[in-house]
């Protein structure tokens, strides 16, 4: 197999592997503050890949600039449905936070389908059979683009932990909640927040993954699965983990396609999410809780 | 008189902390003998140990001849150790009467036969009338008793008590205390307690080890003890005399 | 489990369960074709449901990926009849050995890696998922073109194996369900039963009174599996093709512990409540549909998506405790800790 082809599949996959990254991030800063296992994350994903195509249709909006209202919006959206809906179910027991999620996703999977049909939906831009050549190895334009705005997402994310206050606060909630609520920040307003912000992750991944895949209703559950592959190799709670298992999702899921059929490219993931379960499981980069 | 338990210079290190430092002492059989010390001292650890929660770093404990350290919590049931939690841990779904039940089919395979055993533990512990009750509906100290009586329907030689008087009147101590002379003089039963209420100890034990920061600083009868100036310098109890 | 019913309470539910059974040996000569596949897929969710109620509600595990079960004995003992013309009547026992080695091999690992809640719902997940994607490329059993039973005549009934009208099939399920319903009874009045309780609800406190951990863990996902895989051996020979995106997938895994969840978890009488109530409402919803000329693709999960929220939110120990209650059967939900 020509080392040209190689390389080109492996940064391929790397670079969709960010977009994946900023998914997952999404996933695991709800889940390692809230405590609650979004099943509906790739649900929420692909609502926002349909807007996206919906803006791309309508207005020719590239969906790399819709990318702040959408993630504004789903900001807005995932704050309320914290707010609302699942903010009981916090101290419920696993089966009932899983069955409430279910239900959002069985509701927002088959909305979309209602609203936009069964078809396969995607935003074709005009840059997007434009490459870029790095020497010998030929890159999409679209998967650039996508990538670098997956990054720039990530850095403001990690910024916004780091630096900002109401940022500290939330991770203040996640190391101690019940510390958390006798310094006296509103936890209730912080799961909130961090619901939006990983809502809002996720409608900008969105953004980005409907340049460079399909979209189709029931997308929505293989990202869900391929959210916490991604999340539990790189370590739950951990957000540069998040980043790495995507990079490293997306690369193995390139090389295995290219390598065996690319039906089993994620037997591939499969297999190794459960090698991490058993022996390292909080994750590549993850603190042990 | 015989040991039943033979603790022999177990030592035990959690990170930093040396928990346990080449801790011996017996119990002999049929006695009930009292183990206090200040908050810290190593006692609840001591009582892991021996219950199979967590191993010893060095070390051995007997019972009546055999080793039980290193094995699991049930092993060391089946051996014939019975165990209370310091914060009580009954199953809350379950009636009073389940919860004991659980702990007798230890002894008895058939759920009637279980049941009847049940039925005999809870009277000895006054929770007779409230045998179907679910767990959850219980008191503190209500708790304790049954926690108490989960333990013995286990059919113990050895009954490790942690704590369980803290929190009762006087009056529930006293009764408490009776429970336990009665069935230690009834049936033999050996019994090692923690216990920081003086006034169990005092009429309950025949001996008294104290340990503090990890070594055994004392031991024999209730009344030295209570005199000797090593254990009055650390202290003692919440109850004088 | 709730505290033991007063012996009146419990007369009554025994006879409205002798009532209910009645009911649905008589229902196949009451009811049309429709009513009775209805019928055949409310019982087949009971069972499966109360096969997984087995992991969750008495060993505590939430296993998302018990569809692996169902795939792994429907294909067995597809493969047995296929292949050798074994049917099965003893099919079934390589079909139960395959799963349990499976779920055994599920909790073994998950005991001894100490995986539990969430970790070990993804686990699940990941088995399934895994086996599907295997499935799909093992052309020795159809691959992901699928795999066909050969169909004989609809009109005689042949029980050893498995061929006949769809009133035999409606029969051999309701045994099997009652069998299962029989069989979970009598377990959690016994030694096992108490000591799995006891497991669910302290681990540590259950081992202080010597219940040994791994053994019960792995007695529970032993039986789940077995149960769960002779709802596969029954879904092979009744719908007669296997193909691994359905019978591997997510979605069937979610569907089929809908029911307990919906009906009540631990509970006896739960999962069948539940696997009645979620496949009804499926069905009206349907109907309505149809009723209102409303052919959106989508439309009815939408609105079924709704319901589950519904029940979810404001019945969160599932229907059958509340209505346990309101009939006078047995004491109400036991109060959230």
């Amino acid at each position: 197999m020509p080392l040209e082809l190689i390389a080109n599949v492996a940064l391929g996959g790397v670079l969709t592997g960010l977009v994946y990254g900023l998914m997952a991030l999404g996933l695991s800063v709800i889940y390692g503050v809230v405590r609650v296992v979004n099943f509906a994350h790739g649900e929420m994903m692909t609502l926002a890949m349909y807007a996206a195509v919906l803006l791309f249709s309508q207005w020719r909006i590239d969906p790399l600039v819709a990318l702040l209202p959408v993630a504004g919006v789903m900001f807005l959206a995932g704050y309320a449905l914290q707010s609302v809906v699942i903010n009981p179910f916090v101290s419920r027991p696993e089966h009932s936070q899983f069955l409430l999620l279910i239900a959002v996703a069985i509701i927002l999977l088959n909305g979309v389908l209602v609203a936009f049909g069964p078809d396969a939906r995607n935003a074709l831009v005009g840059y997007g059979f434009d490459s870029i050549a790095l020497g010998p190895v030929l890159l999409d334009k679209v998967r650039v683009f996508a990538a670098a705005a997956a990054l720039a997402g990530a850095a403001a994310l990690f910024a916004f932990f780091r630096f900002a206050r109401v940022g500290k606060a939330i991770r203040a909630c996640a190391d101690n909640q019940l510390g958390a609520r006798v310094v006296g920040l509103n936890v209730k307003r912080l799961y909130a927040l961090t619901f939006g912000i990983g809502s809002a992750c996720v409608g900008a991944a969105g953004c980005m993954l409907v340049l460079l895949v399909d979209v189709t209703p029931s997308l929505g559950p293989s990202l869900t699965l391929l959210g916490f592959v991604i999340v539990i190799v790189g370590g739950l709670g951990s957000m540069a983990g998040a980043l790495l298992g995507g990079v490293l999702i997306g690369l193995s899921e390139a090389l295995s396609g290219l390598v065996f059929s690319p039906s089993a490219k994620s037997m591939f993931s499969f297999a190794l999410l459960v090698l991490v379960l058993l022996l390292r499981p909080q994750g590549l980069l993850g603190r042990r809780a | 008189m015989a040991a039943l338990l033979d603790v022999r210079g177990v030592s035990k290190r959690f990170r930093g902390l040396m928990a346990l430092q080449r801790v011996s002492f017996e119990v002999p059989r049929g006695e009930i003998v009292a183990l206090i010390g200040p908050n810290g001292a190593g006692k609840t650890t001591c009582f892991n140990i021996a219950a199979g929660v967590f191993p010893a770093d060095s070390g051995t404990i007997t019972l009546a001849g055999t080793r039980i350290d290193g094995l699991r919590p049930d092993q060391v049931c089946r051996a014939g150790v019975g165990r209370t939690f310091q914060n009580v841990r009954p199953f809350m779904a379950l009636t009073l009467e389940e919860n004991v039940i659980v702990g007798a089919l230890n002894v008895l395979p058939r759920v009637a036969d279980a049941r009847a055993k049940a039925g005999e533990v809870l009277d000895a512990l006054g929770l007779w009338a409230k045998r179907a009750e679910p767990a959850s509906s219980l008191t503190l100290p209500e708790r304790k008793r049954l926690e108490v009586a989960r333990a013995l329907a286990t059919g113990p030689r050895l009954l490790l008590l942690d704590e369980v008087m803290a929190g009762l009147r006087p009056t529930e101590t006293d009764q408490m205390v009776a429970v336990f002379r009665e069935l230690n003089e009834r049936t033999g039963l050996t019994i090692l307690l923690i216990e920081h209420v003086m006034r169990a100890v005092m009429a309950l034990s025949r001996q008294v080890v104290v340990l503090n920061h990890g070594e055994v600083i004392c031991r024999g009868a209730p009344e030295a003890v209570v005199r000797d100036p090593a254990v009055l310098e650390c202290y003692l109890g919440e109850e004088a005399l | 489990m709730s505290p033991a019913p007063a012996p009146a309470a419990r007369r009554r539910a025994t006879i409205g369960l002798a009532l209910l059974l009645a009911l649905l040996i008589a229902a196949p000569y009451g009811v049309n074709d429709y009513v009775l596949s209805v019928l055949i897929l409310v019982l087949y969710q009971a069972y499966v449901g109360q096969a997984w109620n087995v992991m969750m509600g008495f060993a505590g595990q939430l296993s998302l990926g018990h569809s692996l079960y169902v795939g792994l004995g429907a294909y067995a003992s597809a493969a047995l009849f296929v292949k050798f013309g074994i049917g099965p009547a003893l099919g079934l026992w390589a079909a139960v050995a395959v799963s349990v080695a499976a779920g055994m091999a599920i909790g073994f690992l998950a005991f001894r890696f100490h995986i539990g809640g969430t970790y070990f719902a993804l686990l699940t997940i990941a088995c399934a998922e895994f086996t599907r994607i295997g499935f799909d490329h093992l052309n020795w059993v159809g691959g992901s073109g699928g795999y066909f039973l050969p169909v004989a005549q609809r009109t005689q009934s042949d029980l050893l194996n498995l061929r006949g009208t769809p009133a035999m099939f409606y029969y051999v399920l309701l045994a099997m369900t009652a069998g299962a319903f029989l069989l979970c009874e009598r377990l959690l009045r016994s030694r096992v039963g108490y000591y799995w309780l006891a497991l669910r609800e302290d681990p540590d406190a259950a081992q202080a009174l010597g219940i040994h951990a791994f053994r019960y863990r792995m007695l529970a996902m032993a039986l789940s599996s077995g149960l769960t895989a002779l709802g596969g051996v029954f879904f092979a020979f009744y719908y007669n093709n296997l193909f691994p995106e359905q019978i591997f997938n997510m979605g069937r895994s979610i569907e089929l512990s809908l029911g307990p969840i919906v009906g009540g978890l631990g509970s006896l009488f739960g999962p069948i409540l539940g696997a009645f109530v979620l496949t009804v409402l499926a069905e009206l919803l349907r109907a309505g549909m149809d009723a209102l000329k409303l052919e959106i693709p989508g439309a009815t999960q939408f609105f079924y998506g709704f319901c589950l929220l519904f029940v979810v939110m404001f019945l969160p120990q599932g229907i059958w405790p509340r209505l346990k209650e309101r009939l006078g059967l047995g004491a109400g939900p036991p109060e959230e800790r």
